[in-house]
């Protein structure tokens, strides 16, 4: 049994509470995304799960392990990629593998084949150090080395972070294959349109857990229909609609405006107000909720909640 | 938007060794225009910026910046620019006020002017209230909107942002957005790189890099109309990956 179990997490660097409360539970072979933007306390929490600091108050499990109790038996257990660049700069790739296989007490053979998907990629630029390897291929050697003692727990901070679009692709497709080989993958990012990568997703902000769910039925957390807004002139029309009484909330989404109508309003009302104000081009839809929307309503939410405390 | 050019680049390139970071590159921005700056990691965005901003020399190629050369007036460049970077960009241990004096300063700006400008700039965002807390103790959304009003305090022709909203929460990163239109609306050029394609979107014109080389240059509505697609990112996609061998011929 490799799930993860929080319960109840709190953590507080004097007055700063960077992890409020926080519940939640990952299941055996599941890739689960914890989605938040900096300063959302997602690497505190990993922290914690991964044993290396210690909770105020709460208790995290690992399987059957306690992350306090049995944190020297767990950590056998756990692969942990943290946010920075963690492998050493001044040895080569085949080094940094087998340094960490030796900390493990393992070697580069004795779990190639769950690493030989990735390392074979980097494998033409075993000899050469890590420190002068591109940013795609450090990001591989790392996965790799904590790998290489064969983790239950993959636990991965921010792994896709200051990595372009295609490379992005690439490393959740890798993550999706070592899923299939029953691993337990929690991973935390900051691009929202990652979380569709995941089979479940808890949304983080301000130390809070704001809501947890599969991907696909996270658009439910909004109650409001939505809908959303192009013409020729974006700026003039965003300005119009945050001026619209009808419309709860108005953000820009790439080419289009999404917009919340409030509950009492209807699209026909806001409709006509559009095409009175004469927009070239004017494109009007109603959507299903993206995970972005949801975030940004969740958070408008907490901070409402928070000025009424 | 007029057809003004501001940045004008004609066969750049910048060599380190046998290494070529910027192979020929040709392109021009205009004046006010929000121009978006795409590439995979290593593509030489960051290459082609510092010359840009004065900060290195080009190996070859006819460059310049706000009417001038590169090679020749560095320094004049760098008083008629500004730049942001999500790296450093504010002091944390001076409070806003204080950046706020220090970077005016920088540019070149009287006492009197940094007086009357601090006070606009605290209003503008509504943080009158903060302005003698230190950076160090604000939240990143809040470091990232400062720090972009501070470098267009000296009202430079062109603002180079790089990578201004990584790790942004979503609401922020849309007043991040809110505040690049009002910078171009008052006639700043706004060059930023970024790597969430939604924000590519946002830009009159984008150019992709791969390999040092700019493998396309036009506005986000005729690069998906050219390839058919649905977006920006799955432009990007299609173009990054179709042209680039990194990570294989390294």
């Amino acid at each position: 049994m490799s799930e993860i179990r929080i319960e109840n997490i709190s953590k507080s660097y004097g007055k700063v509470q960077a992890v409020k409360n926080v519940s939640f539970s990952v299941k055996s072979g599941e890739l689960f995304g914890l989605i938040g933007p900096d300063g959302a306390g997602k690497s505190s929490l990993i922290r914690m799960i991964t044993t290396l600091l210690l909770s105020d108050s709460g208790t995290i499990h690992m399987g059957q392990y306690d992350v306090v109790k049995d944190y020297k038996i767990l950590r056998r257990f756990i692969g942990y990629m943290p946010g920075k660049f963690s492998l050493y700069q001044d040895l080569t790739v085949k080094e940094n593998l087998e340094f960490f296989a030796t900390v493990f007490g393992s070697s580069i053979e004795e779990n190639y084949e769950l690493i030989k998907d990735i390392y074979q990629q980097i494998e033409p630029f075993k000899n050469r150090r890590a420190g002068n390897l591109s940013g795609g291929m450090k990001q591989k050697l790392a996965l790799s080395c904590t790998l290489i003692h064969k983790p239950e727990f993959l636990i991965l901070d921010e792994p896709t972070t200051g990595v372009d679009a295609v490379s992005r692709v690439e490393f959740w497709d890798m993550l999706d294959r070592l899923k299939s080989k029953g691993i337990t993958i929690l991973a935390s990012t900051p691009y929202m349109d990652e979380a569709n990568r995941c089979d479940r997703i808890a949304l983080m902000q301000k130390g809070e857990i704001m809501g947890t769910d599969k991907p696909s039925k996270i658009s439910g957390m909004i109650q409001h229909d939505m809908f959303a807004v192009s013409a020729d002139d974006m700026y003039k029309l965003k300005t119009f609609l945050s001026q619209c009484q009808e419309v709860d909330e108005v953000n820009l989404f790439g080419q289009e405006i999404h917009i919340a109508l409030k509950s009492e309003s209807n699209e026909t009302i806001i409709l006509e107000k559009l095409k009175a104000q004469n927009f070239y081009n004017l494109k009007f839809r109603q959507i299903e909720a993206e995970i972005e929307d949801v975030f940004i309503h969740l958070m408008t939410k907490q901070a409402k909640e928070g000025q009424n405390d | 938007m007029t057809k003004d050019k501001i940045i004008i680049v004609k066969d750049m390139v910048k060599k380190f060794g046998d290494f070529v970071a910027n192979d020929h590159l040709n392109f021009d921005v205009y004046r006010g225009e929000i121009f978006g700056f795409l590439g995979a990691n290593g593509a030489g965005k960051t290459t082609a910026m510092k010359i840009l901003t004065g900060l290195s020399k080009p190996s070859s190629g006819e460059i310049s910046v706000a009417g001038y050369d590169v090679y020749k007036s560095g320094d004049t460049i760098k008083r008629n620019i500004g730049y942001m970077s999500q790296k450093f960009s504010l002091y944390e241990d001076l409070s806003i006020a204080e950046n706020i004096r220090l970077y005016g300063g920088i540019y070149g700006l009287s006492r009197k002017e940094i007086k009357k400008r601090s006070a606009k700039l605290l209003a503008q965002l509504g943080i009158e209230d903060m302005a003698n807390k230190l950076v160090g103790a604000l939240p990143l959304g809040w470091k990232q909107k400062i720090a972009f009003s501070v470098a267009i305090v000296h009202d430079p022709a062109i603002v180079f942002l790089d990578e201004p909203t990584s790790g942004v929460d979503p609401i922020t990163r849309r007043q991040f957005w809110d505040l690049i239109y009002d910078a171009a609306q008052r006639g700043i050029t706004v060059f930023v790189t970024t790597h969430y394609m939604d924000e590519a979107e946002y830009c009159d014109r984008v150019a992709i890099l791969v390999d040092g080389k700019m493998i396309a240059l036009d506005s986000p509505q005729n690069l998906k109309e050219k390839y058919q697609l649905s977006n920006m990112n799955e432009v990007f996609v299609k173009l990054a990956r179709g042209h680039r061998s990194f990570d294989k011929e390294q």
